[in-house]
């Protein structure tokens, strides 16, 4: 540890990444939850449609998010997903990931398997979202 | 390894994560800066601002893609506003520009402005130092959107490039004083739109009309029309960007920013400090006072100061 003291509780907004994977063109519900959590106080980087596992990555590996949100209506999920964490895995990115979006309940299990923290359904209330993050978010320690 | 090591041996997600301890003007980001600090000085820094919606982050995408096939490496700060009510932000800049995975000499980050006014965000300045240091060649500071006063960028950075699109007013608005005066290149962003032409000819005389005035004799500011979505015009951009920033980096401005930059951390810690000096029920006293016209604000405000010396 260097002469520096480290803060031992957050001093700022947790920072979020909505991302849009694949070939799915809807981001209506994206975008509103990018605005709940905004009026909710958080720092929320929108990634805009169709991302690659790889950009997701990029982009929450640059932007050092807390958490990263996947929304997915496509269906995708099962192909998607291992790919996704894969990526996070490889970059070592220690964010929290949840998913929302259109997943019937029985992929709910494996997704969580796979590292996802929390899937939040259709007609989950913003509060529900909101108060999860705050509760998980992690809170990471570095040495200069 | 420790993130300076790290950022050293150029680990993005080390950099990224200084980069949050920088943005929070936490102990550890300080820190960094102050070891850093010294080997700071070697990027060229362009300030790129305009209105909202004029085409700044799609433009950077540009920007970025010539640089890079020129060999240079490039960092962006991409700057979206807080909302005053929640203190939340929605940081959308990334959306415009293309993820490069794979590519190392690209590094985006957005920041929200966290109630700094002007258009920046309160570590605007340290986080050019940081991204500097990393080693990128060239660093883009996109601000907040913006309209005729913000001139804060211009502080900071070697030089400043305003976007203006179509149709967004007649010859009057350019004799305004403010953000017209202190850019260094003026941009006809979506120049394939009507209006672009005279958009194009106003900017062009306003600047040859600064420059004939001009006790210095500076040569006038170039007019610059691009297309930041086809991609016409962006080489001329960074062109007039490398040949302006070459002239931008002499001792004088040098100083000049060096100055700016002090001015602000001083600013900024004496406003730290008393609030810090001050305790909530002195602030409520005196806000009480002066709503009741018991007391001036410049009164109580010297009452603030003094708490400072206590």
């Amino acid at each position: 540890m260097s002469e520096s003291t480290q803060s031992t509780e957050r001093t700022a907004p947790i920072r979020v990444l909505i991302a849009k994977p694949g070939l799915d063109g809807h981001d209506r519900g994206a975008k509103v939850l990018v605005r709940a959590l905004r009026d909710a106080g958080f720092e929320v980087v929108y990634t805009g449609l169709f991302q690659t596992p790889e950009m997701i990555a990029n982009a929450a590996l640059q932007e050092d998010v807390d958490v990263i949100g996947l929304s997915i209506l496509s269906g995708a999920h099962q192909a998607l997903f291992p790919r996704i964490m894969d990526e996070l895995r490889a970059k070592s990115i220690k964010a929290l990931v949840v998913a929302g979006g259109t997943i019937p309940d029985e992929d709910v299990e494996p997704l969580k398997a796979l590292g996802v923290a929390a899937v939040f359904g259709p007609g989950t209330p913003f509060q529900a979202v909101i108060d999860f993050l705050h509760e998980n978010a992690p809170f990471r320690v570095d040495e200069l | 390894m420790g993130l300076l090591a790290r950022v050293g041996a150029g680990d993005l997600a080390a950099l990224a994560r200084l980069a949050t301890y920088v943005e929070n003007q936490e102990p550890l980001g300080l820190e960094a800066i102050e070891r850093l600090y010294a080997s700071t000085g070697r990027a060229l820094t362009i300030g790129l601002t305009g209105p909202p919606g004029a085409g700044k982050s799609t433009l950077i995408d540009g920007l970025i893609s010539t640089w890079r096939e020129r060999g240079l490496r490039v960092g962006v700060i991409a700057i979206d506003p807080t909302s005053p009510l929640s203190g939340g932000a929605t940081l959308g800049d990334r959306i415009r520009m293309r993820e490069r995975p794979d590519d190392a000499g690209v590094f985006v980050r957005s920041m929200a402005s966290r109630g700094r006014r002007g258009g920046l965000a309160p570590a605007t300045a340290a986080m050019i130092h940081l991204l500097d240091a990393a080693g990128f060649d060239r660093v883009l500071v996109e601000t907040v959107g913006v309209g005729q006063e913000e001139v804060e960028i211009t502080r900071f950075v070697h030089l400043t490039v305003l976007l203006q699109i179509p149709g967004s007013g007649d010859g009057i608005q350019a004799l305004k004083a403010g953000l017209l005066e202190l850019a260094d290149i003026y941009v006809v962003n979506k120049s394939d739109l009507p209006g672009a032409d005279l958009l194009a000819r106003e900017l062009s005389g306003i600047a040859a009309l600064s420059s004939s005035l001009d006790p210095k004799g500076e040569d006038a500011v170039p007019v610059v029309r691009v297309s930041a979505v086809n991609g016409d015009g962006i080489v001329n951009l960074v062109d007039a960007i490398e040949r302006i920033g070459v002239r931008r980096r002499d001792a004088s401005n040098l100083d000049r920013i060096a100055r700016a930059e002090l001015v602000a951390v001083m600013t900024e810690s004496i406003r730290t400090r008393v609030e810090a000096a001050t305790n909530r029920a002195d602030i409520d006293r005196l806000v009480r006072e002066v709503a009741d016209r018991r007391q001036t604000p410049r009164r109580a405000a010297e009452e603030m100061l003094a708490a400072l010396s206590r």
